[in-house]
């Protein structure tokens, strides 16, 4: 049986799946609710300063995107920080720490960029026994306006500075929450660990504007006639996370620097793929949102049978195993090829893989042959893009099979070299030069 | 209160039954569930379930504008194929054309729901009176159709879209043909027929003259000599007879009256029907028949066919309805006698038959079953005259694959034309393609637009 036992640079908690700050973390009730469920920690929505507490709009705060069957594959969400008293919430905070010992608490900070400010909140934080805290330099909307959430996290030198005045005021870990509404990740990133953070957590949401209603033309969410851009966040969102997370993984700079992974994480398969890119845990939000706290017992069982499966005994064994293979593309091996083979078994003959190749890519599959609906790959068109692979609607009828080295690419003519050569060699390539790797 | 008494009589339920027995078969998709049916289909290319539609609807492009909120131009993409797409939903043996195509059987063996998601936007289209089509300018070309039924609709309909002033004749009182009076109530319900047929005439420029028959009120002749072309698009209005004792006999009735006689009550309760009842056949009028026995309250119906299940033209899926429904299903059984009692029907014996070297035989064993009633679906035959020189072959119209008979202004199509599938998809396909030939035949012989000075 794999221990899923984590350690986040020092917080222990019994599995690695954390719920992120958001709405689902901004009450004692939520939150025993998601420790009753089995989640291994949360991060407590974002506490402001202390002082009357923010407002949040009355009408909708949440928009969406739907896929077949009105599945929810994108959310967005307008909502602020917590819209509670900062005194109640550390109450409930110190009180659920209490009765769940084994649980990681973290509490999400989000306060003006002002030193006095921090210096003056965290030490209520510490009181309650929090685990650690994290920055929110990520919320896009609403807060960013008033110079906090991304304002800050888009500004690298902020950043360093407000991690430097936390590490100095509080002996908690602190974990820097980071927004992908940026160019680069990385900047970011590295001024975090200048700082002195013990970890980053990443992406927040992102920019967006989920739909327009074609009756009023507003916005969705429409508050009375008018919307804002919100917080993008759910299964859409995945790829960017995982590309962020991996970026900052193999990034020299911060290699080494612990990741908490967000973004659109659902299923076990989600979140093992953030390890795998280098998180070293992972935090959820909109699966919960959909679905309700108990797919953590999905995620828990999926992790668990899929690390035993492949003899991975703990989630060290696991973090990080992707890192090494994300590469730039200059260094991808051009001498491999790979043509696409269907099974013509669970071939269901809907052709969606000849219309996509042939309108739209290099009229590499069939559509008859002698008369007959058949749908077949012509390897001496197939450039082995994965298009096909990607539209079919039967798992694992097309696939992507590598050709053996020495055997004929019938699109090129010759035979597959066995030797890795990339672009930085290339003979096309005006700048060849030596291959870095 | 209803009657379980022997005889041949109505009533034999409580008012509120016949409501429930005879309704919908197959309630509408509401919107939500045509949300979620239209989100199966996975729009393939050169999709079979549309190769496999005798009209071609293009089945995926009217699936994905249901898929996105927009039934009227799915009704659109559906009617400009088929302009009675939405008797077709209702009555298209669809498991043995589009969704035995679909390719989700090869994966799940459970098809998309094509035939409920086209009603589903038809019915938009016909209960919100959604006109896609105007007339081209007039031409001054008239043609007649003879039939109202779902060929002489389609091809008036299509004509008059040209711009042409069609004449439509049809012995009966109402128009639509089997679609009217040949079709399980409640496969058809609410009076859908007839809305359907407001809907198609509303194009303008179709007239009908009911009541008026072919070799009774006018010949072939008179029409070709009237009009610019003709199309016929007559239905079987002939009975095979069983050439058996007892055959005339009190109780013995053709099915395809008894469908129609249910077609035109409101309420049901005023069709008499047998506590025993056999129905002769094997096709979907046999089975049209028992099942509506059934729901009238016959105690017990036999469906008689005197081949195998195999050979029976009912599909799976009727078979399978009236088994649901009570109706027993008997094979290799010939009628060879009907026992007759006072004058009325008291029985029928039957004989085995078995297949010798690919020909029906008897086997000489017999058996009889006890029965008040006798429904005759054992076959239907074209019976027209008036017709003169016009080239029949099987008793039925020779045409080419236009449409064109050997005459040179008249067309046919439908249940009337030798080689014909005896659906209303394909009459309605029939229709229409003969009104594209008609038209380019009009369009062949035009003069030419002279140069005036």
């Amino acid at each position: 049986m794999a221990d899923l036992r984590n350690n986040f640079v020092g917080i222990k908690s019994p599995n690695p799946f954390w719920l992120a700050s958001a709405p689902p973390t901004d009450k004692a009730y939520n939150v025993e609710r998601a420790f009753k469920a089995g989640w291994g920690g949360v991060v407590w929505k974002t506490l402001g300063e202390e002082g009357p507490p923010v407002v949040n709009v009355n009408g909708p705060r949440y928009g969406a995107i739907w896929g077949a069957d009105r599945r929810l594959l994108g959310l967005n969400n307008i909502e602020l920080i917590t819209d509670r008293d900062l005194y109640v919430n550390l109450r409930e905070m110190k009180q659920v720490k209490m009765n769940w010992p084994d649980r990681a608490l973290i509490a999400s900070i989000m306060v003006p960029c002002e030193e006095q400010a921090w210096k003056a909140i965290l030490p209520l934080v510490e009181e309650t026994g929090a685990d650690g805290i994290e920055l929110n330099f990520g919320c896009p909307h609403g807060m960013s306006e008033r110079g906090m959430g991304s304002a800050v996290g888009q500004v690298p030198e902020y950043i360093e500075m407000v991690v430097r005045w936390c590490k100095q005021y509080t002996r908690m870990p602190v974990i820097t929450k980071l927004t992908p509404n940026i160019t680069d990740v990385r900047k970011p990133a590295r001024a975090a660990k200048a700082g002195g953070t013990d970890a980053v957590s990443l992406i927040n949401t992102i920019n967006s504007i989920t739909s327009v209603n074609l009756d009023t033309f507003s916005p969705e969410p429409s508050i009375d006639g008018r919307g804002s851009h919100g917080g993008y966040c759910g299964p859409a969102v995945k790829p960017i996370a995982l590309n962020m997370v991996a970026e900052i993984a193999r990034d020299p700079e911060t290699y080494g620097l612990p990741i908490s992974g967000i973004g659109g994480i659902t299923t076990w398969r989600d979140a093992a793929e953030f390890l795998a890119l280098g998180a070293g845990n992972v935090q959820v939000c909109t699966a919960a949102m959909t679905y309700g706290f108990k797919i953590v017992q999905e995620m828990i069982s999926g992790l668990s049978d899929w690390m035993d499966a492949k003899g991975h005994r703990t989630l060290d064994d696991i973090c990080g195993r992707a890192v090494p293979n994300v590469t730039d593309w200059q260094y991808l091996n051009l001498n491999y090829v790979s043509k696409a083979r269907i099974d013509q078994d669970a071939c269901i003959k809907c052709g969606r893989c000849h219309i996509a190749c042939e309108d739209t890519s290099h009229q590499a599959i069939t559509q008859f042959v002698n008369g007959v609906r058949h749908f077949e790959v012509i390897d001496e068109e197939c450039v082995g893009c994965n298009l096909c692979v990607n539209v079919c609607p039967v798992e694992n009828c097309i696939t992507m099979e590598p050709l053996a080295a020495g055997t004929l690419d019938k699109r090129t003519g010759k035979p597959v070299d066995p030797n890795y050569a990339n672009w930085t060699t290339h003979p096309n390539n005006p700048m060849a030069r030596q291959a870095a790797e | 209160m209803g009657t379980t008494q022997s005889g041949i009589l109505y009533g034999r339920l409580p008012l509120a039954e016949y409501e429930t027995n005879f309704s919908d078969l197959h309630p509408p998709l509401d919107r939500h569930e045509a949300l979620v049916a239209s989100d199966r289909c996975y729009f393939c290319h050169d999709a079979p379930c549309m190769t496999a539609c005798p009209t071609s609807i293009d089945i995926p492009l009217f699936i994905r504008q249901i898929s996105t909120g927009n039934p009227v131009g799915s009704a659109k993409t559906i009617f400009d194929q088929n302009i009675l797409g939405g008797m077709c939903a209702r009555v298209c043996p669809t498991e043995t054309l589009c969704e035995q195509a679909c390719v989700r059987n090869t994966a799940e063996e459970r098809p998309v729901e094509i035939g409920r998601l086209q009603r589903y936007a038809t019915d938009v289209a016909v209960m919100e009176n959604k006109q896609f089509y105007a007339r081209a300018a007039a031409t001054g070309r008239r043609i007649a159709v003879v039939g109202a039924g779902p060929a002489g609709l389609a091809c008036a309909h299509r004509l008059a879209v040209k711009g042409h002033d069609v004449v439509i004749y049809d012995a009966r009182e109402k128009s639509g043909g089997l679609n009217e009076y040949g079709i399980a109530a409640y496969k058809t319900v609410d009076d859908f027929a007839q809305k359907e047929v407001d809907y198609v005439l509303s194009i303008g420029g179709i007239e009908v003259r009911h009541g008026e028959a072919l070799g009774r009120d006018f010949s072939l002749a008179d029409l070709t000599e009237q009009y610019d072309a003709v199309f016929l698009g007559l239905g079987l209005a002939g009975v095979n007879a069983l050439r058996i004792d007892g055959e005339n006999a009190e109780g013995v009735d053709d099915a395809v009256d008894f469908i129609a006689a249910l077609r035109q009550s409101k309420t049901k309760a005023d069709i008499p029907v047998g506590r025993r009842v056999v129905v002769l056949g094997g096709g979907m009028t046999a089975i049209d028949a028992a099942v509506q026995a059934k729901l009238l309250g016959a105690e017990e119906v036999t469906i008689c066919y005197r081949r195998g299940k195999e050979h029976m033209n009912a599909s799976e899926f009727e078979q399978d309805l009236a088994a649901s429904k009570g109706v027993t299903i008997r094979h290799w059984l010939q009628p060879k006698r009907i026992a007759v009692k006072d004058g009325k029907v008291a029985g029928i014996e039957l004989e085995y038959t078995t297949l010798e070297n690919g020909k029906l035989t008897t086997t000489g064993e017999t058996g009889i079953i006890a029965a008040e009633q006798i429904f005759k679906a054992i076959g239907q035959t074209f019976q027209a005259s008036g017709l003169g020189a016009l080239r029949m072959e099987s008793g039925r119209i020779v045409v080419d694959e236009e449409g064109h008979t050997s005459l040179a202004k008249v067309w046919a199509g439908g249940d009337c034309v030798l080689g014909g599938e005896d659906l209303t998809v394909s009459a309605v396909a029939m229709g229409r393609d003969s009104a594209e030939s008609i038209n380019r035949a009009f369009a062949a012989d035009a003069p030419r637009a002279s140069a005036v000075a």
